[in-house]
């Protein structure tokens, strides 16, 4: 066969499965949008990120602004979640932290995600020995708590955000890439990846071209459920002194920061924590939607 | 059954041996010099060079890793750095400490998970369903160190019922306990809810409806025996999943337990201690999910014969 004739034969294979990509996304949202439960979650969640996002406009204060005339205030006109025992406002400094709790936290399961990936779709893929040696490895990761797993990365790198962010990112390849071998497995036997085998396609251009798109909307609702959690570990690892450091606003920080306090200002310990619960609760939410979106006999 | 037992026996010596490599590894990674450390700043160049020398810290990376594999296979994690005490004894002078929070905090999550899971599967008032869900949802969402927080403001603070500084007694375990079992209550509901509605539609339990039998009777007999099988591995995970979630419990309530202690470490830079907890608490994770295997394949006689 000619190298024309082989680009003719690979142009008439198509790229992707009639229902992948774009038509499971559009799928996935009518069904979303016909949820009350995964729409208040997703209508939620954009609207904290976008208060948290804007809280340069915001915030009624710079979040280091001290006011010694107004220190360890209750709620009130002025300062509506009180004030710490720096004079600082504590609603500002909520929706700072807010920026630096959700920054940590996507950025780490976008880590989760390309190694998640790379991994599971060559363990997948090839199987035999490269899935053999992936998989032991990622039994070996699977086999710490995960909280155990971060805390030891963080006492070998040393506390910080950043530490934070590489421990949850490495904590979660384990579970994304046994996810993505899954949906790899599912897919790298349907009709359009033997047609795209069968005329000569490289392994690269397959699973570039063909497994890739189909996997990434249940990958990307699974990273999305991912996010409460690492919102969660992120705020308890800066709770326990292992992540942000003070003067940081950084909710799970502020927790701590405000754990001395607790008798004379119970302000400055429950409203960082309620950041960190209304944005789980949303994208908890909207995991559960996404779920029931996904589930091909709800979509019968 | 001594089949299936044996061979999930054997591939616990691989999983330990990965365990205590990844464990090795990572402490390779930490920053700093550890007999300097030990040590501290006024020892001379030629003392750390000599320490190091006969703990053998110049030894090549697999000769140091096969002498800490076989030094923890005897029970040996080293000593501290601080003190110079023995890790092991450190660490099982507060193991009962965790293992009590997180065996309570286990017994509140199953009967509240598995009663509120069934009561919403089974009840015939579709808002008693809804209003467990949405319970469940925000148990499962709030953050278990912010919930102590709170609990700690409304009954230790304003009510006074309960010691703010950590103490012993029954009194002082419920709130821990709850805060470390709400998330698990949580999942579990919402898993034998969503497991007892698909085994409801089962041909069995048709069958068992047919004959007449009453609701109850299907429910306990047929339902509920086949339903709980996969909530059963769930909550043998999830315990041991718990001894790493008590970290933030046990610092909120100031309890002497393993969390707190390797928190402590951390923050002294003492990582044999921290290695060693870590050691612990996956090699009992390890244990703890040979055990749930084993108790699926006795619960669910298809496993064993796959």
């Amino acid at each position: 066969m000619s190298l024309k004739e082989n680009e003719r034969l690979q142009s008439l294979v198509p790229d992707e499965h009639p229902m992948a990509r774009d038509g499971q996304l559009r799928i996935v949202w009518r069904m979303l949008r016909r949820n009350p439960v995964g729409m208040f979650g997703l209508v939620g969640f954009v609207i904290l990120l976008l208060v948290t996002l804007l809280a340069p406009v915001l915030a009624p204060y710079n979040p280091t602004r001290m006011d010694v005339q107004r220190l360890l205030e209750p709620p009130s006109k002025t300062h509506l979640w009180g004030t710490d025992d720096l004079g600082r406002d504590i609603l500002s400094r909520v929706l700072w932290g807010g920026r630096e709790s959700l920054r940590v936290a996507v950025i780490a399961i976008l880590i989760a995600l390309v190694g998640g990936l790379t991994l599971g779709v060559v363990s997948g893929y090839y199987g035999g020995l490269a899935d053999n040696l992936i998989q032991r490895i990622v039994e070996i990761f699977l086999a710490f708590p995960s909280i155990l797993l971060m805390l030891s990365i963080v006492a070998a790198l040393g506390p910080s955000l950043g530490t934070v962010l590489i421990a949850l990112g490495i904590s979660f390849i384990p579970n994304g890439t046994r996810f993505v071998r899954g949906s790899v497995l599912a897919t790298k036997n349907r009709e359009y990846v033997t047609a795209a085998r069968v005329v000569g396609a490289s392994h690269a251009r397959i699973m570039a071209r063909h497994i890739l798109p189909n996997i990434l909307p249940p990958v990307i609702v699974y990273s999305t459920l991912g996010l409460g959690a690492a919102i969660m570990a992120t705020a308890g690892l800066s709770y326990i002194g292992l992540g942000a450091q003070p003067p940081s606003p950084e909710w799970g920080a502020m927790l701590n920061y405000g754990r001395s306090y607790l008798r004379d200002a119970w302000w400055m310990s429950v409203f960082p924590g309620l950041g960190i619960f209304l944005a789980v609760l949303f994208i908890n939410l909207l995991g559960d939607g996404l779920r029931d979106a996904l589930d091909p006999r709800l979509r019968a | 059954m001594v089949k299936y037992t044996l061979s999930r026996l054997l591939m616990l010596i691989p999983v330990l041996l990965g365990v205590t490599f990844l464990t090795f590894a990572i402490a390779q990674i930490t920053p700093g010099d550890p007999v300097k450390l030990m040590l501290g700043p006024a020892a001379t160049p030629e003392k750390v060079a000599q320490i190091r020398e006969q703990l053998g810290f110049n030894d090549p990376f697999l000769v140091q890793y096969g002498r800490y594999a076989w030094n923890a296979a005897h029970l040996n994690l080293g000593k501290s750095i601080r003190g110079q005490t023995p890790v092991l004894r450190e660490i099982l002078a507060r193991f009962p400490s965790t293992l009590e929070l997180t065996l309570a905090a286990m017994l509140f999550a199953v009967v509240t998970g598995l009663i509120g899971g069934t009561i919403a599967a089974t009840a015939r008032a579709r808002w008693v369903d809804s209003a467990t869900m949405v319970t469940a949802l925000v148990g499962l969402s709030i953050p278990s160190f912010w919930l102590a927080i709170l609990l700690i403001i409304v009954f230790g603070i304003n009510l006074k019922w309960i010691s703010v500084t950590g103490g012993a007694g029954l009194k002082n375990l419920i709130l821990p306990a709850f805060c470390l079992g709400i998330g698990t209550a949580a999942m579990l509901a919402r898993l034998t809810r969503s497991s007892i509605l698909e085994v409801v539609r089962e041909d069995y339990v048709r069958t068992a409806r047919a004959k007449g039998l009453g609701d109850r009777v299907v429910i306990v007999r047929h339902v509920l025996r086949n339903a709980l099988i996969p909530v059963v591995t769930v909550i043998g995970l999830e315990f041991a999943g718990m001894l790493g979630g008590a970290v933030f419990i046990e610092s909120v309530f100031a309890r002497p337990g393993l969390g707190r202690f390797a928190v402590n470490a951390i923050a002294a830079r003492d990582y044999p201690q921290v290695q060693g907890v870590v050691l612990f608490a996956a090699t009992v994770y390890v244990l703890f999910n040979l055990a749930v295997d084993l108790l699926y394949g006795f619960l669910d006689p298809r496993i064993r014969y796959d």
